[in-house]
């Protein structure tokens, strides 16, 4: 990567690749605060906040742009080779993730106003704490790009289960919320999409790592990813039963 | 949209070079296997070549990059003997072909050149007619009467992709011939006493791109019958040619590997900075 290796002959080069890192490190800190802000618009009710995550989202979508067409130029005018031709790849695949977290942001926001006009439904604490997961995992993913760090983005890889399983945990709690008074059905169902977005949001966060695992090293990892997501067959009796 | 010039590079149904290149497993039959190998150009003299142990796959394109002087056109000096016309040059090792070390002193040279082809960086055509510049290299090894000649002369020509252009004319001087035409004149010469391994030193480097690209596409066909070994400086050009690529630095192979492996990710840091340009 380029802060371990010697610098390019070509000097404007290495300035291109730090270019793009910089293009890189600053579309993922919009996605976090995205994230971080989806999540504090839900928790404190806040729908000023959230219609600000869906206005910025726009902006989200233009860097990808950018990050697009600067990789397609770099490409056709440096014919990158090796290591750099794979950091290039990478970066153009890690901006399409990280433009998914946003929108998966910016709908959590327009839910989380729709939830904001409904009666409150327990506590958000699982929602903060898989907020502050999926958070931190982006940001590791991202630094591990600009740092050329592969053990730090194989660390996000494996770190994802736990956000499954508290995305599990809400799942079953909002099936519980909705048998137990159809009223909460508005809520609930808004919320359960709400924490499924974050649940992708840490997926595309594991993406990232992935991409930077094999711009590192020139491997992919083929291993198959710890998963724990197991709503898909989750069943909740109604009381009595 | 136009046909590529070179269909290697295109996409379709069937298999396109570029993949079957980067999935299929090299050849692993050698044609030439060197082992050890070492060379001076002159006693006293740091050694050019530092213990190389190198397959040359048959029928396929190994391709040799490096840094100027870092010993890959040596390598391929020693391999059809070019060194034996200078005094006080030695080399030592083995270069195996066909149970035979090439660089044994009784080796017949010109019987190894008939069957260890060169093309050179700049094209040398004779300054004689088309039909002459084929036949001249024949009529040293092989006695052919006027009617195969002429057949010799066409096949060369065919296969080297330039008998449309210059069937009419083959009584013209080839110095008349543009540089592109000029090159693929001297690879039909090269072809045309049928040798088995073709050697190919920066074959396009004086020449413009479509012309460059002419000679890939050439190149390409030929491997169906040739075993070729080419040289170049162009990174691109071994990564569009080559099937297995080598990289010497100083005098030494640092890596040998598939040619879509040693572009995408090298095992050598060496091979790393080279090609991606942070030499030095």
């Amino acid at each position: 990567m380029p802060n371990t290796s010697p610098q390019h002959i070509v000097r404007s080069y290495d300035e291109d690749l730090k270019r793009l890192l910089e293009m890189i490190s600053r579309m993922g800190g919009l996605a976090e605060r995205q994230v971080a802000d989806s999540a504090q618009a839900l928790m404190r009710r806040d729908t000023e906040l959230a219609a600000d995550v869906v206005q910025r989202d726009a902006a989200l979508d233009e860097m990808e742009r950018e990050v697009e067409a600067f990789c397609v130029r770099l490409l056709a005018l440096r014919q990158p080779m090796a290591q750099d031709l794979r950091l290039i790849i990478a970066c153009m695949k890690i901006s399409q993730d990280l433009e998914r977290i946003g929108d998966y942001a910016r709908n959590g926001a327009k839910r989380a106003i729709v939830v904001s006009q409904q009666p409150s439904l327990g506590s958000f604490n699982g929602f903060a704490r898989m907020a502050e997961m999926v958070q931190e995992n982006l940001k590791d993913a991202i630094d591990a790009l600009v740092e050329g760090d592969a053990a730090k983005a194989d660390a996000v890889w494996a770190a994802d289960a736990p956000i499954d399983g508290i995305y599990n945990g809400i799942f079953r709690e909002m099936l519980t919320f909705m048998m137990e008074d159809p009223r909460n059905i508005t809520s609930a169902t808004h919320l359960l999409f709400i924490a499924k977005n974050m649940e992708r949001i840490g997926d595309h966060a594991t993406n990232i790592a992935e991409r930077v695992h094999f711009a590192v090293l020139g491997k992919m990892l083929t291993e198959e990813r710890p998963k724990a997501d197991v709503s898909a067959s989750a069943v909740v009796r109604p009381p009595g039963e | 949209m136009n046909d590529h010039i070179q269909p290697v590079a295109e996409a379709g149904p069937s298999m396109s070079g570029l993949q079957a290149r980067s999935s299929a497993k090299l050849n692993s039959v050698a044609r030439i296997s060197v082992r050890n190998l070492d060379f001076v150009y002159a006693d006293g003299l740091p050694k050019a070549l530092k213990g190389i142990n190198l397959d040359i796959p048959d029928r396929q394109v190994t391709g040799m990059i490096g840094p100027s002087g870092c010993g890959k056109s040596t390598l391929l000096r020693v391999l059809n003997r070019m060194y034996s016309l200078y005094p006080g040059q030695k080399a030592t090792g083995e270069v195996m072909m066909d149970g035979r070390n090439l660089i044994d002193a009784g080796v017949d040279i010109n019987e190894l050149r008939s069957k260890i082809g060169m093309v050179f960086q700049k094209p040398t055509p004779f300054p004689m007619t088309i039909y002459e510049n084929i036949a001249f290299g024949v009529r040293l090894h092989e006695k052919l009467s006027k009617s195969q000649m002429d057949q010799r002369v066409e096949w060369a020509l065919s296969r080297a992709a330039i008998w449309g252009e210059v069937k009419d004319r083959l009584n013209t001087n080839a110095m008349g011939l543009s540089g592109g035409q000029q090159q693929r004149l001297c690879i039909a010469r090269t072809i045309a006493v049928r040798p088995e391994v073709i050697l190919f030193d920066e074959p396009t480097s004086a020449l413009d791109p479509i012309s460059t690209l002419k000679i890939e596409e050439l190149i390409d066909e030929l491997k169906q019958d040739f075993t070729i070994v080419i040289v170049t400086h162009n990174m691109q050009q071994a990564a569009r040619c080559a099937d297995q690529v080598a990289f010497f630095y100083l005098g030494e192979l640092i890596e040998v590997s598939p040619a879509a492996e040693m572009f995408t990710a090298p095992k050598e840091q060496k091979t790393q900075e080279y090609i991606t340009g942070r030499f030095g």
